[in-house]
């Protein structure tokens, strides 16, 4: 926790405390490829220190949710504001400013190759927040030790298991003191036995109070962690609620089916 | 008729070897330049730009060298541009070179996965710096073979500048040929320096490619 003295301790006093500020909020969001329409009106409010897990069959639209919230994917319709100021994908100040406020784990990684490990968490510190050389190593340095890799700092992505790259993916992101995490399917690529570690990571974030949007499929990390739950099908959110009434109370057929389908039943 | 020895061919070749040196210098260094800011406007403005750097390539690509050489030499002349044939062989070569670089450049960058450019861009990098930092450096390892293996044809395609009456080892070599009535013995050693000249360039690519491979950048 070294390397965010601040921000965590004030977000859990604010989670803590209400009425809480959303730090995400979509409106009426649409998005469609062509003519095909994936999101049709999306709302939702992400509050600081929530933890929200989206789920749903693969096309449902929630990893197009996810990549909407920092702006890798453009909406045609409908509004997104992260802590107060609106994305604009025109503007590149904007959306640079934005990006700094989110940050984003993916199924496949995406570590820098080229880089050490030290290295890949160093970069966007020290170029879009100008973080002295120095400042920047200890940084990545207290990252990485959290994330359980203070040996691999001058190793190289390739040297490390799936594993221990999504770790280090999440002391990269962390390193630019985002107020909201997305995680888009981060296990999804993993060996089995190396779900559990990555997983470990982001539940002790969740107790820090970080804000996480994640897309999962691990039914029973999203019962145990999220404080909410939403079912998304054909673009929409179909059904939301804590984990104990989507999981255990299913209302619509669709997540019913959904569940069962995952060999999950809702009694379980 | 004077009598060559086989000291008085080699050594002409050679002061010659030094403008096809030159010449694929100027290509390669000239072509590189043009190349990369081809590739930058491409990779950084719109569908329009990339479209014209397209056509730019086709034209280039699609036309024989000896034809640009012509319509460089002969071409601006008649536009009233009086060039020599270093000039007109130096543009040409530079266009050329350029035409296909920036092509082969392309290839590489997007061979880069589209998850890195992904990455650096949630991680706040602005355009220039997914650029700079993530994706060129990995696009370059990648590009290295390629291209010094171009590099290769640009020794061999200065050849052509012969027909503008530039006189490189090529032109040299028909002109010793003729006077010395060995053609054979004349366009061997020609061969020859070509081979010696783009060999070590060929070892140098391997080397290269095998040098970065696994490396940070």
């Amino acid at each position: 926790m070294a390397a965010q003295p601040d921000t965590l301790p004030a977000t859990v006093a604010s989670a803590a405390t209400a009425p809480r500020v959303p730090v995400v909020r979509i409106t009426a969001l649409r998005k469609s490829y062509g003519d095909h329409e994936v999101l049709k009106g999306i709302d939702l409010d992400v509050l600081r220190g929530e933890v929200i897990a989206l789920i749903g069959r693969s096309g449902s639209g929630k990893s197009t949710l996810l990549r909407c919230i920092n702006g890798l994917e453009r909406f045609q319709d409908g509004s997104l504001t992260v802590a107060g100021k609106p994305l604009l994908h025109d503007s590149a100040m904007a959306m640079r400013a934005l990006r700094q406020q989110v940050g984003m784990i993916f199924q496949s990684f995406n570590l820098f190759p080229h880089l050490t490990v030290g290295r890949n968490v160093m970069l966007a510190p020290t170029l879009v927040k100008r973080r002295g050389e120095r400042e920047a190593m200890e940084q990545a340095r207290a990252l990485l030790a959290r994330v359980g890799l203070a040996d691999k700092f001058d190793a190289l992505p390739e040297q490390l298991s799936g594993g221990q790259q999504q770790r280090v993916a999440i002391a990269r992101a962390l390193a630019m003191e985002p107020q909201v995490l997305l995680c888009d399917e981060i296990t999804s690529a993993l060996d089995p036995e190396l779900v559990g570690e990555v997983l470990r990571v982001v539940e002790s974030l969740a107790q820090d109070g970080m804000t996480l949007v994640m897309v999962t499929h691990e039914m029973h990390f999203a019962r145990k962690v999220a404080d909410r739950v939403l079912f998304m099908h054909q673009g929409r959110v179909h059904e939301a609620g804590t984990p104990a009434e989507i999981f255990a109370a299913p209302r619509t057929p669709e997540l019913q089916q959904f569940l069962v389908n995952l060999a999950l039943p809702p009694t379980a | 008729m004077v009598e060559f020895t086989l000291w008085d061919i080699v050594r002409n070749l050679l002061m010659a070897l030094r403008w096809t040196v030159a010449l694929s210098l100027i290509a390669f260094l000239g072509g590189g330049a043009v190349g990369a800011l081809l590739l930058c406007l491409r990779l950084g403005l719109g569908r329009a730009t990339a479209r014209a750097i397209g056509l730019y390539v086709q034209v280039f690509q699609g036309t024989p060298l000896l034809m640009q050489l012509f319509l460089a030499y002969f071409g601006l002349a008649l536009l009233g541009i009086e060039v020599s044939a270093w000039t007109a062989a130096s543009v040409a070569l530079t266009l050329y070179t350029s035409a296909y670089l920036v092509e082969i450049w392309r290839g590489c960058v997007e061979a880069v996965p589209k998850g890195q450019w992904e990455a650096a861009r949630s991680l706040a990098m602005s355009f220039g710096e997914q650029l700079r930092h993530v994706v060129l450096p990995q696009a370059m390892r990648l590009a290295i073979a390629p291209t010094v293996g171009f590099l290769v044809q640009v020794i061999k395609g200065t050849a052509l500048a012969s027909v503008i009456g530039f006189a490189e080892l090529t032109k040299t070599g028909s002109m010793i040929a003729n006077a010395s009535f060995k053609p054979f013995l004349v366009f061997g050693c020609v061969a020859l320096m070509y081979f010696v000249l783009c060999f070590p360039v060929s070892l140098l690519a391997h080397y290269l490619e095998r040098k970065s491979h696994g490396r940070p950048a």
